[in-house]
């Protein structure tokens, strides 16, 4: 059993397992294979560009005057929110992308290549924080453009930035999860829609909870969506940092822990 | 009828490249693949022989760990596909019916990317880009996007990509269907050279003609079933090396003119579905001239004569034809050795 003899003398070392510092160089080559996708086709980052702009500025002069009285004192509320509602709608198009990259034939190549099974996925979810990055300056500079000065400094936001995208990465493999077992795109849009709606609208990112009857605060109070929009305005409008923030990245790491290995198996099955 | 070797495991002993045994892929109720067995020796050009939907592609995608089988098992140089199947990827490259590139992205960035996936370093990884271009005369090419290629272009970019890491393996599935002639003659020089280079090639295809060209052995498969195993001669020898069509004037003379056919050649003969045209294997073409003594005799019209080279039509028909109790191709395996590249 010595197939090193067919290998035109070539000596190959054969392994039937994939090493740890192989599957990061082989999810960051998958990632750099989503960002030239991405420079090659620039106009599918259309939702990142508009959406944070055109979102920021409806529902802070929709709900400005109403929820906080006027406009400059309802930026510190809405914009941590907005942030949260925008750069988690923008990791449903993760999903949606997977799905159409699948049916292409390269995906074939991608599984019967010797590499580690997660890197085609993560390479792809690693890629789209660069979506996640877009809209978040975008939405933070709208922000200011209006009129909005976090007190927590700079440093803060940057904190508070990074939060945001790490936790929209680890939200999105549950979007690549539907990706990988839908059968259509549109279908992905639409199980994705569904659940975030509901997440988004249903947690303190752009009304007080306690204006709301008891039944729904105690949803708004443990909708993990609600901890991330409290954490980034700690942090911005503060610079303090709490348990909310501790409870969002234990979220973000329990999201992945569950959801990339079922969507690896999920996509190892399918054909 | 059985036309199979697979009763007899032959032992591992690192020159099979290929070793399929009872291989069962079922799609609900549907069995495309249905107890396929192959040995693949290694440094030989095998070829699948059979029609679309015949199962040559789940076959393939099974022994390429893309496809998990449900029953039976292989070993692709003595390394089980389900259980050490990131071994057998290492041995193994493949080229499928559709190339399995990035459309969005250009032909270099496409042979960068796998080969950094393949473990080479940046500038290793250029190199080998170029190197293969070149060697697939795609280098013109090599910065324009996918989108503008050619058919062709993209065959033979795909099949560079299964080249990268030289795998001892590589499987092709119809590697020349829908190319032109030409392309498909370079295709054809291709896959002669890396089996000169010491790879082994498994490749699937539809027609006879490429599997002459090519191959050492031939699996003619057909329902998910081998219906018929050995070298090209031997396969072209069961079907005689032309076949004698005859097309018979009136209707109700047909069945009387087959008989005749199968008295005089002592051949089996087979009656096209339309109707009024009789095939049969032409073993001994001086024969003929007594069936059409024996036509005059019987007043039989004949309103065609013609005389072909054996089609995968003809290999089919003889083998899994309707009447299949006589021996048509019996394979002797003991004298079989997988020899050099013929044809």
């Amino acid at each position: 059993m010595k197939p090193s003899s067919m290998t035109q003398g070539a000596e190959r070392r054969l392994r039937n397992k994939t090493s740890f510092g192989q599957t990061i160089r082989n999810s960051l080559t998958m990632a750099y294979r989503g960002l030239l996708k991405i420079k090659r086709t620039p106009e599918q980052l259309f939702d990142v560009t508009l959406q944070p702009i055109i979102f920021t500025l409806m529902f802070t002069y929709i709900f400005g005057g109403a929820i906080s009285g006027d406009v400059q004192s309802y930026l510190p509320v809405i914009i941590p929110g907005i942030l949260v509602q925008t750069v988690i709608t923008t990791s449903v198009v993760t999903g949606t992308q997977l799905r159409e990259d699948m049916d292409k034939g390269v995906f074939d190549r991608f599984k019967s290549l010797p590499i580690a099974r997660i890197a085609p996925l993560a390479g792809a979810l690693l890629a789209d924080t660069v979506r996640y990055t877009i809209a978040t300056v975008l939405t933070l500079t709208m922000g200011y453009i209006m009129g909005y000065r976090p007190e927590g400094g700079l440093g803060s936001v940057v904190i508070a930035a990074l939060l945001v995208i790490v936790c929209a990465w680890a939200i999105s493999w549950i979007f690549a999860f539907f990706g990988v077992i839908a059968r259509t795109a549109s279908s992905v849009q639409g199980i994705s829609m569904i659940i975030l709606f509901p997440l988004t609208f249903l947690s303190n990112a752009f009304v007080p909870a306690d204006t709301m009857p008891d039944w729904l605060q105690w949803f708004v109070k443990i909708n993990p969506i609600s901890h991330l929009v409290t954490a980034v305005r700690d942090l911005a409008n503060a610079g303090t940092v709490g348990w909310d923030l501790t409870a969002s990245l234990i979220g973000a790491a329990v999201i992945v822990a569950i959801f990339a290995p079922i969507t690896v198996r999920a996509y190892m099955r399918r054909t | 009828m059985n036309y199979l070797n697979g009763s007899k495991i032959i032992p591992n002993n690192g020159d099979m490249a290929v070793e399929a045994r009872g291989l069962v892929k079922k799609f609900g109720d549907f069995r495309a693949v249905d107890g396929v067995d192959l040995n693949v020796r290694a440094g030989s050009i095998y070829g699948v022989l059979g029609p679309n939907g015949a199962g040559k592609t789940t076959t393939i995608r099974m022994l390429a760990t893309l496809l998990r089988a449900d029953e039976g098992s292989a070993h692709i140089f003595g390394h089980n596909v389900a259980k050490e199947s990131q071994i057998v990827r290492q041995l193994i490259g493949i080229t499928g019916q559709y190339a399995s590139v990035d459309e969005s992205l250009s032909a270099t960035e496409n042979l960068v990317i796998f080969s950094r996936l393949l473990g080479f370093g940046r500038a290793e990884a250029k190199q080998k880009a170029a190197q293969l271009l070149e060697e697939f005369s795609l280098t013109e090419a090599a910065k324009r996007p996918l989108k503008n290629f050619s058919g062709g272009m993209r065959r033979r970019l795909d099949l560079a990509a299964s080249l990268i890491a030289q795998p001892p393996l590589i499987f092709l599935d119809e590697p020349t269907t829908g190319l032109d002639p030409r392309t498909r003659n370079q295709m054809w020089d291709t896959i002669r050279r890396l089996v000169k280079s010491g790879s082994t090639v498994l490749l699937t295809t539809q027609y006879l003609q490429e599997a002459d060209e090519l191959a050492d052995r031939i699996a003619v498969i057909d329902h998910g079933r081998v219906v018929a195993e050995g070298t090209v001669d031997e396969l072209k020898a069961s079907v005689g090396t032309s076949s004698l069509q005859l097309s018979i004037q009136n209707p109700q003379d047909v069945e009387n003119a087959r008989q005749k056919v199968e008295e005089v050649l002592k051949v089996q003969s087979i009656v096209s579905p339309e109707g009024g045209k009789i095939t049969a294997p032409m073993a001994d073409a001086d024969r003929v001239t007594d069936l059409l003594i024996a036509f005059r005799q019987s007043g039989i019209q004949l309103a065609e004569l013609s005389v072909q080279k054996p089609t995968l039509d003809d290999v089919f028909l003889t083998i899994t034809g309707n009447n299949p109790h006589e021996d048509v191709a019996k394979p002797s395996n003991k004298s079989q050795q997988a020899g050099g590249i013929e044809g």
